[in-house]
């Protein structure tokens, strides 16, 4: 009796565990497939659409999740088939410095013109 | 002098916002696939049509010959209208064309085949579209022109026409 009771308690952590799993491999999946472009929709991530394709790039996705890669090796595969569009939150590079560096430029900018603007009345 | 300055910046700060926003503006807000940008040939393992065996992608691309990889479906309308383009590509000695039968009833495909003539030396099933990913293909059809050194040198996105059998014969010559 006792030896079944131990094993029901190992049965149970096991169980547990491989959910605790799955639900860790889901999340990151949901994450993944949210910050991903359906390139034939207008305006929707794969995460949203119920086309074709981003029902190709849900099962592509769950795959290599499955394979062990990672979320930034899942977006350096997609990149490498459709480049960066696909990804909504575009990488820094020499196309993109503009878009991440003008509202840092704007804030700073603003900050200088509030600040001389307090100096002034001071 | 110092408020003139002021404006100054100002001005060129707003003509800067200006041009980003207009060029932001007049740039297409829809994927626009690359067509010329040298790619290696995935590594995938993929069913025959006529089989159902599965087979590795080192065998299906083991001769040195250049390569077409065309996605089809039987569903799909523009694959009927150059289909009478593939079938003169066939006729090519320099080039072997596989066949992508893309999210596709397989009853319908061997009707289709059967119906409009088959210019595939192999096909390939690709049942829920991830091979078709593996190859950066986002619909159908697709066709990409693989050289002897099994690099994918150009894509063509939809139905191929006249003016794309010309380019690719030039291509392979």
């Amino acid at each position: 009796m006792k030896t079944l009771k131990i094993f029901l308690v190992i049965f149970l952590l096991m169980g547990f565990s491989q959910q605790k799993f799955n639900g860790n491999d889901n999340e990151l999946k949901n994450k993944i497939l949210k910050n991903i472009r359906c390139l034939i929709c207008q305006g929707q991530s794969v995460y949203d659409s119920e086309s074709d394709f981003a029902f190709s790039i849900k099962l592509i996705v769950n795959e290599k999740i499955k394979e062990g890669m990672s979320e930034d090796q899942v977006y350096k595969f997609l990149r490498e088939k459709y480049g960066d569009w696909i990804i909504y939150a575009p990488k820094l590079n020499k196309n993109t410095y503009v878009l991440w560096l003008l509202p840092l430029l704007l804030f700073l900018a603003g900050g200088a013109i509030i600040n001389k603007n307090l100096i002034f009345k001071k | 002098m110092k408020n003139k300055l002021s404006l100054f910046v100002v001005i060129i700060f707003l003509s800067f916002c200006f041009v980003i926003f207009y060029k932001g503006l007049n740039k297409p807000n829809t994927y626009t696939p690359k067509t010329s940008i040298e790619k290696n040939l995935p590594i995938f393992k993929a069913k025959d049509f006529s089989s159902n065996i599965s087979i590795d992608s080192v065998n299906i691309f083991a001769e040195e010959s250049y390569y077409i990889v065309n996605i089809w479906a039987s569903w799909c309308v523009p694959c009927r209208k150059e289909h009478s383009f593939l079938m003169e590509l066939n006729k090519n000695k320099s080039i072997k064309l596989i066949g992508l039968n893309y999210r596709d009833n397989l009853n319908n495909a061997k009707k289709f085949i059967y119906e409009l003539g088959n210019p595939y030396t192999q096909i390939l099933i690709d049942l829920d579209g991830t091979l078709s990913v593996e190859f950066g293909a986002y619909g159908v059809p697709e066709t990409f022109l693989i050289d002897k050194n099994k690099k994918i040198i150009k894509k063509f996105v939809g139905p191929i026409n006249k003016k794309i059998v010309e380019e690719i014969k030039l291509a392979v010559k």
